[in-house]
């Protein structure tokens, strides 16, 4: 048992507990079924995204442009969609899919091919991305009434009494938690950011893994591209604009550890679900929501501090670095 | 990281000077500033203009300053990206004070002082609790933003006395700004601390290696102490010129400056990685990103597709010589 649920999924998930105890002291509709999944549902592209960037972090590396390409592939999917009113969903879906995984790929190229470190790669496209999007639309939105009724009605279609975008989130994690404990490609990238150089020596390609992981983060940014834009109905160019910081927060508040090897799916997915807990939680206890930002970066804070101490018993680092570590 | 099996090809005896001068990092970026001015100059007929040019000044002086201080935390490995929100929570101090009547030497004092404290509290948790600084400092840039947050919500403080705009608005002499001059001498103060000092010796051998550092007798966690307290400085330095020249506080001030700042030092040819980098490549990077932004800015291109073209500066500048490295090697192979 302890081995399943390890300690720190344990302590975040008490947290969460604890959060919407507190939360329905105050008000005891929050914690109603019906609200907890408009909760999650509000918190889907957090999980998805946090998902993307949970992969790259392992590899050592960090994906600053995934809000950048969100916006722009969703911009790119509205415009589409503008523009040919009858394309299929599906199709809408592949080429959000394989657009942000072409941006992810660029990120990966720079990163593998010519090793600039991935904060500069992020910073950079993160920034050429968004201009991008005003190039293309030239500063214009994308209202509602010009999309087609089938394109923003996905995301909210409800299917065995949840809509389509928590189902996509729910999906994601099961593949995800399939991939990264069952395949070689999950194993590698655990071994990755463990040890470098015992992962070269194994025989994996450490630059080749970074790249397909910034290709995994870029097609997840892409898909919740679409599911925004959809969602909410609108496209323009500052669209999650600042999300990109709170997707490492969800990581980084879910134990992933910023150094590389260490981390989980669940823990990745109870870090963004405690941030949207918190998001949805403030209005309710009539708490002023600009203190979202102090309460979030204090989070951060606490985690960080909270997973170094508990960071001594190691987790998941296969592949140990022949010296003992300090 | 990867390149595990090359061998380097280690050459009997250095360049001469001139010869590393001439091929170094300043060298190019130098080159590629003047080769922006003269393409500005054609470009657009109010380029050349000494009140235009002061101008532009604006665009970089404040980033510079926090850049200088984050070349150095840099250089030793660490990075802080809660810079711009110092700089709003800095601002938003100052308006609370006006709000109480302060004048002007209080409102720098506060500045400097919010700046201060903000640094020494990024310092604590990475150099006493031994935390990753990107982590740490991506926390405090939502915390001190989110105070600023708290304390303003969607409001904004004006009413800043009137000498209070010296900082930001002032004049020396002619077209000289006062804050060129903060510019000018902030650089040469940290281009003596990191290039002629023994604290700037320590910098660089933490940055190359910390465990070595700290056994040739380098206090290593009190000279980061130290970087965290001047970057946090420098933020509380921005804050006032930034604050002074736009006359007004919002919680949403210098949004994304932080990695402005990064991109002027990176680009300056620091290592993001720590061990390397210059005072005078900043500088110069400072120059080139203001004469960018500038020259287009004549040219009726818009903010945001100016950002395309520093985010392929950024890229570009790190990726040739290592492309142009890359070619080489297989020409010789």
């Amino acid at each position: 048992m302890k081995r399943m649920i390890p300690l720190r999924e344990m302590i975040l998930g008490g947290a969460i507990l604890v959060l919407l105890v507190l939360v329905a002291s105050r008000f005891a509709g929050f914690v109603a079924p019906g609200n907890l999944a408009n909760v999650f549902n509000d918190t889907a592209p957090l999980i998805i995204l946090a998902l993307g960037q949970m992969v790259v972090i392992l590899t050592r590396c960090i994906d600053l442009s995934v809000a950048a390409n969100l916006a722009l592939t969703g911009m790119v999917a509205a415009m589409i969609n503008v523009a040919m009113p009858g394309l299929p969903i599906v199709v809408i879906l592949m080429i959000s899919i394989l657009l942000g995984a072409a941006m992810g790929a660029i990120n990966g190229v720079l990163v593998w091919k010519l090793s600039i470190p991935p904060i500069v790669v992020t910073l950079g496209t993160m920034t050429i991305f968004r201009g991008i999007i005003f190039l293309i639309s030239d500063g214009k939105w994308v209202n509602s009434h010009e999309m087609s009724a089938a394109f923003t009605g996905f995301p909210r279609a409800v299917f065995l009494g949840l809509p389509v975008l928590s189902w996509v989130a729910i999906v994601t994690v099961v593949i995800f938690g399939i991939m990264m404990a069952r395949t070689p490609f999950g194993r590698a990238i655990f071994a990755v950011g463990g040890n470098p150089h015992a992962a070269v020596y194994t025989g994996i390609n450490v630059g080749k893994t970074q790249f397909w992981a910034f290709v995994v983060s870029g097609a997840l940014a892409g898909l919740t591209g679409y599911l925004w834009v959809a969602r909410y109905a609108v496209a323009y160019v500052d669209i999650a604009g600042g999300f990109e910081l709170e997707v490492v927060a969800a990581c980084v508040i879910g134990g992933i550890s910023i150094a590389g090897g260490v981390g989980s799916v669940g823990g990745a997915v109870l870090g963004a679900l405690f941030l949207g807990v918190v998001k949805n939680a403030l209005p309710v206890v009539n708490i002023s929501p600009f203190w979202q930002l102090a309460i979030s970066g204090s989070a951060i804070l606490i985690a960080v501090a909270f997973n170094a101490r508990a960071g001594r018993t190691k987790g998941r680092i296969i592949l140990k670095s022949a010296e003992v570590p300090q | 990281m990867t390149d595990v099996s090359q061998t380097r090809h280690v050459p009997d005896r250095l360049n001469s000077r001139a010869a590393r001068l001439f091929k170094s990092w300043e060298a190019l970026l130098l080159a590629v500033a003047i080769a922006i001015f003269i393409i500005n100059s054609f470009a657009s007929p109010y380029f050349l203009n000494a009140w235009n040019l002061s101008d532009a000044t604006f665009n970089f002086t404040e980033k510079a300053m926090i850049a200088f201080a984050m070349a150095l935390l840099i250089i030793s490995g660490e990075i802080d990206l809660s810079v711009a929100s110092i700089i709003a929570l800095a601002s938003t101090a100052m308006g609370l004070a006006v709000q109480y009547g302060a004048g002007t030497p209080e409102l720098v004092i506060i500045g400097l002082c919010v700046g201060l404290l903000c640094g020494a509290f990024n310092a604590v948790f990475v150099t006493i609790l031994g935390l990753p600084s990107i982590v740490v400092t991506i926390g405090t840039m939502s915390l001190f933003r989110g105070i600023s947050y708290i304390i303003l919500g969607d409001d904004a403080f004006r009413g800043y006395p009137a000498s209070f705009a010296w900082f930001g608005q002032g004049y020396i002499y002619w077209v000289f700004t006062v804050e060129m001059l903060f510019f000018v001498v902030i650089a040469v103060i940290y281009g003596v601390l990191l290039h002629k000092t023994n604290f700037g010796r320590a910098v660089y051998a933490i940055g190359n290696n910390p465990t070595g550092a700290l056994f040739s007798g380098i206090r290593v966690q009190r000279v980061k102490f130290i970087l965290f307290l001047l970057t946090g400085l420098m933020s509380g330095v921005a804050a006032i010129c930034l604050t002074s020249r736009l006359g007004s506080t919002r919680p949403s001030i210098a949004t994304g400056m932080e990695l402005e700042v990064v991109t002027m030092v990176v680009l300056g040819g620091v290592n993001i990685l720590g061990g390397s980098g210059t005072i005078p490549g900043v500088v110069i990077a400072a120059f080139v990103m203001g004469l960018v932004t500038f020259g287009l800015g004549l040219l009726n291109v818009p903010g945001i597709v100016m950002s395309i073209f520093i985010g392929l500066l950024l890229i570009g500048v790190i990726a040739l010589p290592r492309l142009w490295a890359m070619f080489a090697q297989r020409r010789r192979a």
